[in-house]
Parts: C-alpha cells; sequence; structure tokens
C-alpha cells in the first residue's frame, strides 16, 4: 500500500493539474491499482467532486467521464444497445462485481495497461481521450504517449452505434487475460480489429480487410503475422499468436451473424 | 482530516489520515467481520456496501466515505442469520473465513438481479474466493435462499 500526506478534493480541473504538476502528487482513480505499490507520495488528487462518473449519450457518440467505474459501463443500458453488449461481455470477466464497482475507467485508460481488456474494446470502437489542457487525442496515439501530467477527463466513442464483438481466453476465471480481442465494423463493411494482452498494450491489426473478403481467413492470418507477440507467467507468444487467429475469427463469425440479423 | 459518514445506520465521525483505507476505518470503528484476505484485490473478503453498492473496501480510500452511507455485515444481522441458516443447512459453512464478504455480496446481488440465472449467479459472486469448498454447496444455499418464498409457500 501507498501512503499519502494530503489530500486535494480537487474543485476544478486546473486546480487538479496544477497540484498534478509535483512529481510527488497522483490522482486517484478506482485505486485498484495504485494501491499495490508502495510508493511514498504527498498529496492524493481526487477526481470524485468533478461530475466525471457520468456516461453521456451525445450527438457524436458517448462521453464518458475518467470516474466512471468499470460496473456502470458494463451495465449501462444505451452504451451496450449501441455496441452489442460488447462493454457487459468485455467487462464481466474482470475480478468481480466488487472491484468493478471501484475500478474506474479513467484509470484503466490512463494506466495503458497491456492486459487492459477496456483499451482494447475503445480501440476498435475508435475511441478518442480528452486531455487537459492539451485537448483530444486518439486513444491509439494516446497509448503510445510517454506518462505525462495531464488529467484524463473523459472517454470519447465517435458512434452512436457500431456492431463490435470481443473476446477474451483466460486461464482461470477472473484472472488477467491471456489474450482479449474486438473487432468492428465500419458502414462500407470494413473491419477494425484490435489484439490486446499479447501480452504488451493492445495494438490495431495492420490490415485493411472485409468483412465481405471471399479469402478474409488467409489475409487475417498474413495481417497477424505482423503483430509481435510475446511470452509471459500466462502463455508462450506462439499460443498468444494462434489464439488470436481463433479469437477474431469468433469475432468475425460473431459480425457476420450480427449483419444477417441486421439485413 | 475529520470526516462524517453514516456507518450501519449511525452518525459516525472520525479523524483519519488521507491514506487510511475503509478496510482499517470500519475495522477500527469496530466492525471486525471486515478483513483483508489478500492485498491483491481479488478475494472480496472485504466487501462492504458504499451506498448500497458492494466495494472492495481494501481499494477504497475512507476519505471518499465522507458524507456517504457504508454498510458492513455488522449492520445487516438480521438478514445475514437468515442466509447464514441457509448456508449451514447446506453444509457450505466450512472454516468460515470468507463469509463476511460472501454474505455481504449475495445481499447485494439478491438486491440488485431479479431472478438471476446460475450464470449471473456465478459472474456476481465471480470475486468472492472461497478456498475451503468447490462453492456447490454455496450455490445450492444461493438457490435455496433466493427461492424461499416459494418454498414456504409450498410448505
Amino acid at each position: 500500500m501507498f501512503s499519502a500526506k494530503q489530500y486535494l478534493l480537487a474543485q476544478s480541473l486546473e486546480e487538479a493539474y496544477v497540484a498534478n504538476q509535483k512529481r510527488t502528487a497522483t490522482i486517484v482513480g478506482g485505486m485498484c491499482w495504485l494501491k499495490m505499490g508502495k510508493r511514498q507520495m504527498q498529496t492524493l488528487i481526487d477526481l470524485s467532486a468533478l461530475g466525471l462518473d457520468e456516461i453521456a449519450v451525445t450527438k457524436e457518440g458517448f462521453s464518458i467521464g475518467a470516474m466512471v467505474s468499470l460496473r456502470q459501463l458494463e451495465t449501462h443500458k444505451e452504451l451496450n444497445q449501441a455496441f452489442c453488449n460488447a462493454f457487459a461481455k468485455a467487462l464481466s470477466p474482470i475480478v468481480g462485481v466488487q472491484f468493478r464497482n471501484c475500478a474506474t475507467v479513467g484509470g484503466s485508460v490512463w494506466g495503458r495497461f497491456g492486459f487492459s481488456d477496456v483499451i482494447t474494446l475503445l480501440l476498435a470502437l475508435d475511441a478518442q481521450v480528452e486531455l487537459y489542457p492539451s485537448g483530444v487525442i486518439a486513444l491509439e496515439d494516446f497509448i503510445k504517449m510517454p506518462y505525462d501530467n495531464q488529467i484524463l477527463v473523459r472517454i470519447l466513442i465517435p458512434h452512436n452505434s457500431k456492431p463490435v464483438a470481443v473476446q477474451s481466453h483466460r486461464n482461470t476465471a477472473t484472472d488477467f487475460p491471456v489474450l482479449v480481442v474486438a473487432a468492428s465494423v465500419e458502414q462500407d463493411g470494413t473491419l477494425r480489429m484490435t489484439v490486446g494482452a499479447r501480452p504488451q498494450k493492445a495494438v490495431a491489426v495492420p490490415a485493411s480487410l472485409s468483412l465481405s473478403d471471399a479469402d478474409l481467413n488467409n489475409h487475417l492470418e498474413t495481417a497477424l503475422d505482423k503483430i509481435p507477440f510475446e511470452k509471459n507467467m500466462r502463455a508462450g507468444k506462439e499460443f498468444r499468436r494462434h489464439l488470436a487467429s481463433v479469437l477474431l475469427k469468433r469475432a468475425i463469425a460473431q459480425l457476420k451473424e450480427e449483419q444477417s440479423h441486421a439485413n | 482530516m475529520q470526516i462524517e459518514l453514516t456507518l450501519n445506520g449511525r452518525p459516525c465521525k472520525a479523524e483519519v489520515t488521507p491514506d487510511t483505507r475503509l478496510l482499517e476505518f470500519v475495522r477500527q470503528q469496530g466492525c471486525a467481520s471486515v478483513k483483508c484476505g489478500c492485498e491483491t484485490s481479488n478475494c472480496g473478503l472485504c466487501t462492504v456496501w458504499l451506498d448500497e453498492k458492494p466495494v472492495l473496501s481494501c481499494s477504497v480510500l475512507a476519505v471518499r466515505a465522507n458524507g456517504h452511507k457504508v454498510t458492513t455485515l455488522e449492520g445487516l444481522q438480521a438478514q445475514a442469520a437468515e442466509f447464514g441458516a441457509f448456508l449451514a443447512d447446506e453444509g457450505a459453512e466450512q472454516c468460515g473465513y470468507c463469509s463476511p464478504g460472501f454474505i455481504m455480496n449475495v445481499l447485494a446481488m439478491e438486491k440488485e438481479l431479479k431472478q438471476p440465472t446460475e450464470e449471473e449467479i456465478q459472474q456476481y459472486l465471480a470475486g468472492n474466493l472461497c478456498r475451503c469448498s468447490g462453492y456447490q454447496g454455496q450455490l445450492r444455499a444461493i438457490h435455496r435462499y433466493l427461492n424461499r418464498k416459494q418454498e414456504e409457500n409450498h410448505e
């Protein structure tokens, strides 16, 4: 467990940002990850009073406050209706309900953890990250950025709805995933596929493939060969590479089924 | 710093340090049912309700409970005894170490889910680990507990 001498319940983003410029200060999200460390901190900055615990349906899509819990994402009706129940499917295997009532989406995204189920899904939905003060940036770029002292304010999903499927494999229930994939489909049939827990950070599959491609499976294999996989205590890299193919094919099959229902 | 909250239905005012966790705070207030079983936010033993929602008190700062309502097993004695009897009847009470957090989450599930399926029950309770059993006794007890009104009507 960490230690801290002061607690700041920020009344504005500016106040939180100014306080966060000190190296001894840290923003507390859900605290589930932070508490594992033994850092000695001067100030804990809490964003709880800034109204960032809401999911708003906007003209462009969805705006998700950084303090929204993983459980809120999992149970939000409109969000799950818009995205084929993918948030419920992606988040429900994470530890337990009590954990997901604590963990925040801001903490998960800010951490840019390799094992993140939520980043893998958000990446397939072309999500953006709103930072204070620099503004909106694509999640894909954000996860490559070095850690800095900005404030993650919101996650933006620029779609009102999009067919999306998510698949993951765990060695045992509630553990970190061995691999997680997500696939969404544009209106013109182009697939956007992502692979996470490789075990490094999630990446997009580097190919422009179409759901209607007659040779999709072979093209997918070629594209997956360009993604680096590694081993860790949960699995070897060959198994991960194999899983990526199996899980993405399942996700694609799910998308085809969604499409046939929609037609 | 001073916090004021409602603990098990009673107003409570206390001094805490910024890094005090809710777990330690409720224990200092005499709620010894709340225990830390894992240190990795995984076992569910420290489950309390924060404004009626089950949370891991090991992962919540006590200051974040300021102005809120916290409930531990000590505040739910009647409900806990009722469900505990079902657990005992099914032989699901073994060493009993995990029971406080488990019972807190079963009672939270009862409030949140209407007629949950087996899969929904397992998913809701996946974050409560028991190292004595294979969970079968607990599942039988939960089914009987959730269906107790129908069982009573049959009798």
